[in-house]
């Protein structure tokens, strides 16, 4: 009897050991996107952009092509890589302070212009690089290292639903949110993330996949507590689902 | 016993609430962070305001709005987020505004890494934004000094209505030493009748760094220069540590000045008579030390996290009159205390010309 | 006096407020002090140290590259500053965790099973970091472990200080194991 190989890792990811800390979902989210690069075969067609955040050597997992940005700048750096190389997929991975704070211009006009890229934004609900500030993300209550009292409205204002923002621009062929603290949404996650892939194959312009990610080591909490706090608190304000898919008329 | 023992940023941070700072705008950046986060604490406890900013740029447009409403404010960060408040730097430098910013150096160019570095003095000590202008730039060695320097550092501010600057490192900022708060009382910026409050009852007051007739713009670009050759004719600070009669003297600021220090304990402990003048102003540079230096020794040797900055100003100092050695280390790594000292050996017995 | 010290270990291993409580009682002894970390993300996980500079003169330099002494709580550190140490110099190794095999012969070396006496003898694993800093003092006698004892008061917050005195008997087992042990 032969036995069928069911579980294997993606011919696009490298050998290298991930340095996330443990019960993080930015490994996850990296080898979603390999697995899809490799569904697609287009991993010598393609060139990422990585942010300045947790995620910063994804160029250490993925055996692609990798552009540096500096901290928010990923969708212009992958704008001009993109209008060098048309008939590439270019894609960009970005933290939420990364996208949503600092880089909050360069995605809203990448999106307007409809640049073809697919942009990829990991949604942890604080800063994880530095060690667990503030995020554009982080819901009101939450505490941070720069709001020890929870996060105040009144002082900080809210959240940014930065995907929903961007499915009203004409520009944007594709906006949606997706989680992968569970087995059932990672499959959903990596239907989504492939969807953004290829709306930019066919042309049909820009996209933007979030992605809702834990934080233990900053949140506090252990992996388990995480999932259950991601899904108690980040779920309610960051809903899943697709806002805008191609041919959509622009609310 | 008034002393406490706190890391560099936490007594950076709460020396600014006693120099008078009530607003603080910034952005996360290692190794600078427990700065706005113990800011985050401390200023509503003084009914001050701390807000973090979307980005650094964001950050220094907020310091360049609370500095022209007259409000004592601060703003920190690291290497890349200083190179990108440059341009609001040298807006606040051209609309004569006081304001305090912090850099705890790390690593560069580009991301480069979080370690300790000196390689951001070229950017604090000759401009780093657009334009003719200067920051007053403190190097401070210590945590006590820290303290001691951003106090002052919101005096000068105000006093000559202009951004200062202290330049520190990953590790000052990290390092845990006792220090002594010596102002008890939380100080008050002057009365600031230029400053933008509504132009109740007075003719209006215009912050701005715009001056499109030319011969305006050089009218005022004169006035800067007059103030900034001002702040050089009195404000110029340096440490001299046994550097009346030397063979050879070290130049070196910050944390490589403390490791320099150890040096020259050692060195005159082996019967070398080496010395060291430490700039505590980086800008304006204390240049007259070292030039008389040059009656004496025979040799200086600049020591930097960096591949040669300061060096320059050491050898404009010195103008010719002996030779200036130099040995840099970068990358987040900081010079040993052996590799100095064999520098200064090779040096005094004549290894190296 | 001067007395430069590295501990170093797994990070939550305790090695940085270790190195604090022997700083704080320093100042408390109106000593010169300093205390530098590793610092950033990048130690999470990974190893961890912070330097301890103490001294009756003002500290010339507060980067140690040349210990005096050492404490070793996991191996990768073992082999990342035994050649730092000064010749005479004092390393201290927790063996419940560490296997050493040293290549000098020039060191005064003290082997803890600090984990095995912690659970045996005081029934608690936690206080492991405690006596290894107690035979660290008996050792060197940079500082006391009233001064200890002392700084545990204003470090810890006022709902701990039940554990002080677990940790007062932990400094002294230490010290005690130092003082047989005779290094
Ligand atoms: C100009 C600039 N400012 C600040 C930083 C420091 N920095 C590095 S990562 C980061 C935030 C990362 O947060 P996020 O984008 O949410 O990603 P995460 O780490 O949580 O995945 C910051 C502020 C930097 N590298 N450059």
């Amino acid at each position: 009897m032969s036995a069928a190989k069911v579980f294997t890792k993606p011919a696009s990811m490298t050998d290298k050991i991930m340095h996330f800390c443990p019960g993080c979902t930015h490994g996850i989210i990296q080898r979603l996107v390999a697995e899809v690069i490799d569904e697609l075969d287009i991993r010598e067609n393609t060139i990422a952009v990585g942010p300045v955040g947790c995620a910063v050597f994804c160029y250490d997992y993925w055996d692609v092509d990798f552009h540096q940005a500096s901290h928010g700048r990923a969708p212009a750096v992958a704008t001009g890589v993109k209008r060098v190389h048309p008939d590439k997929v270019v894609f960009s991975l970005q933290g939420d302070g990364d996208i949503a704070a600092i880089g909050t211009t360069e995605i809203v006009h990448a999106a307007a212009r409809g640049e073809k890229i697919s942009c990829l934004f990991v949604n942890n609900s604080i800063y994880g690089m530095t060690g667990g500030q503030m995020a554009p993300t982080t819901i009101v209550g939450q505490k941070t290292t720069t709001t020890p009292g929870g996060r105040d409205s009144n002082m900080a204002g809210y959240p940014v639903k930065l995907t929903e923002m961007l499915a009203v621009l004409d520009g944007t062929a594709y906006s949606a949110r997706v989680s992968v603290h569970n087995p059932a949404n990672v499959i959903k996650a990596k239907k989504v993330i492939k969807k953004a892939f290829e709306v930019q194959i066919k042309g049909e312009g820009f996209a933007i996949v979030e992605i809702l990610s834990t934080c233990p080591t900053n949140w506090g909490l252990s992996p388990v507590e995480s999932i259950k706090w991601l899904e108690e608190n980040i779920l309610p304000y960051f809903p899943i689902g697709e806002f805008k898919t191609p041919g959509e008329v622009s609310r | 016993m008034s002393k406490v023992l706190m890391k560099g940023n936490e007594a950076v941070a709460e020396a600014a609430v006693l120099g008078g700072c009530r607003y603080f705008f910034g952005y996360p950046i290692t190794p600078q962070n427990e700065i706005p986060e113990y800011l985050a604490k401390r200023l509503p406890e003084v009914g001050g305001t701390f807000l973090q900013a979307e980005s650094e740029i964001s950050a220094i447009n907020m310091v360049f709005g609370a500095a022209g409403s007259g409000a004592r404010v601060m703003t920190s960060s690291s290497g890349p987020g200083i190179s990108l408040k440059q341009e609001g730097i040298s807006y606040i430098s051209g609309a004569e505004l006081p304001c305090v910013i912090v850099n705890m150096v790390r690593g560069g160019p580009g991301l480069g890494n979080i370690g300790p570095a000196q390689s951001d003095y070229f950017q604090a000590t000759k401009g780093g934004g657009h334009g003719d202008y200067r920051l007053i730039v403190f190097g401070p060695a210590s945590v006590q000094e820290l303290v001691d320097l951003t106090i002052e550092a919101f005096e000068l501010a105000d006093r000559y209505r202009n951004p200062v600057m202290i330049l520190g490192d990953g590790i000052l900022g990290q390092m845990m030493e006792p220090v002594e708060f010596k102002v008890k009382e939380i100080r008050k910026g002057p009365e600031k009748p230029w400053a933008a409050t509504g132009a109740k009852g007075r003719a209006r007051n215009l912050i701005t760094s715009l001056y499109i007739v030319p011969e305006e713009l050089e009218e005022h670009c004169r006035k800067l220069k007059e103030k900034y050759d001002r702040i050089a004719a009195v404000e110029k600070r340096h440490e001299s540590y046994f550097a009346d009669d030397t063979e050879i003297v070290l130049a070196a600021y910050g944390t490589t000045a403390r490791i320099c220090k150890a040096v020259v304990d050692q060195a005159r402990d082996e019967g070398i008579r080496a010395g060291l003048i430490r700039p505590v102003t980086l800008w304006p540079f204390p240049d007259e030390p070292y030039y008389k230096a040059a009656e004496h020794a025979d040799a200086f040797l600049t020591v930097e996290m960096s591949n040669g900055q300061m060096v320059e100003d050491v050898r404009l100092s010195v103008n010719g009159r002996k030779p200036v050695h130099f040995l840099g280390r970068t990358g987040g790594i900081v010079p040993t205390k052996a590799e100095i000292y064999a520098e200064v050996k090779k040096i005094v017995e004549g290894g190296v010309r | 006096m001067l007395e430069e010290l590295i501990i170093a270990g797994f990070g939550g291993q305790g090695v940085m407020s270790m190195g604090q409580l022997i700083t704080y009682a320093g100042m408390i002894e109106n000593k010169n002090v300093a205390w530098i970390p590793s610092y950033g993300p990048e130690m999470r996980g990974g190893t961890a140290n912070c330097a301890v500079t103490i001294s009756d003169r003002e500290i010339s330099s507060p980067v140690v590259t040349e210990p005096t002494s050492v404490i070793i709580m996991n191996q990768p550190s073992l082999t990342r500053f035994l050649p730092t140490l000064k010749p005479g110099g004092l390393l201290l190794i927790n063996s419940s965790l560490v296997s050493a095999d040293i290549s000098r012969n020039d060191l005064r070396v003290l082997e803890i099973p600090s984990n095995e006496l912690a659970n045996e003898k005081l029934n608690n694993t936690r206080v492991a970091n405690i006596i290894i800093l107690g035979a660290y003092i008996e050792s060197t006698k940079v500082v006391t472990i009233d001064s200890i004892v002392e700084s545990l008061k204003k470090v810890l917050p006022e709902r701990r200080h039940n554990l002080i005195p677990l940790n007062r008997q932990a400094l002294e087992l230490g010290a005690e194991f130092a003082r047989l042990a005779k290094v």
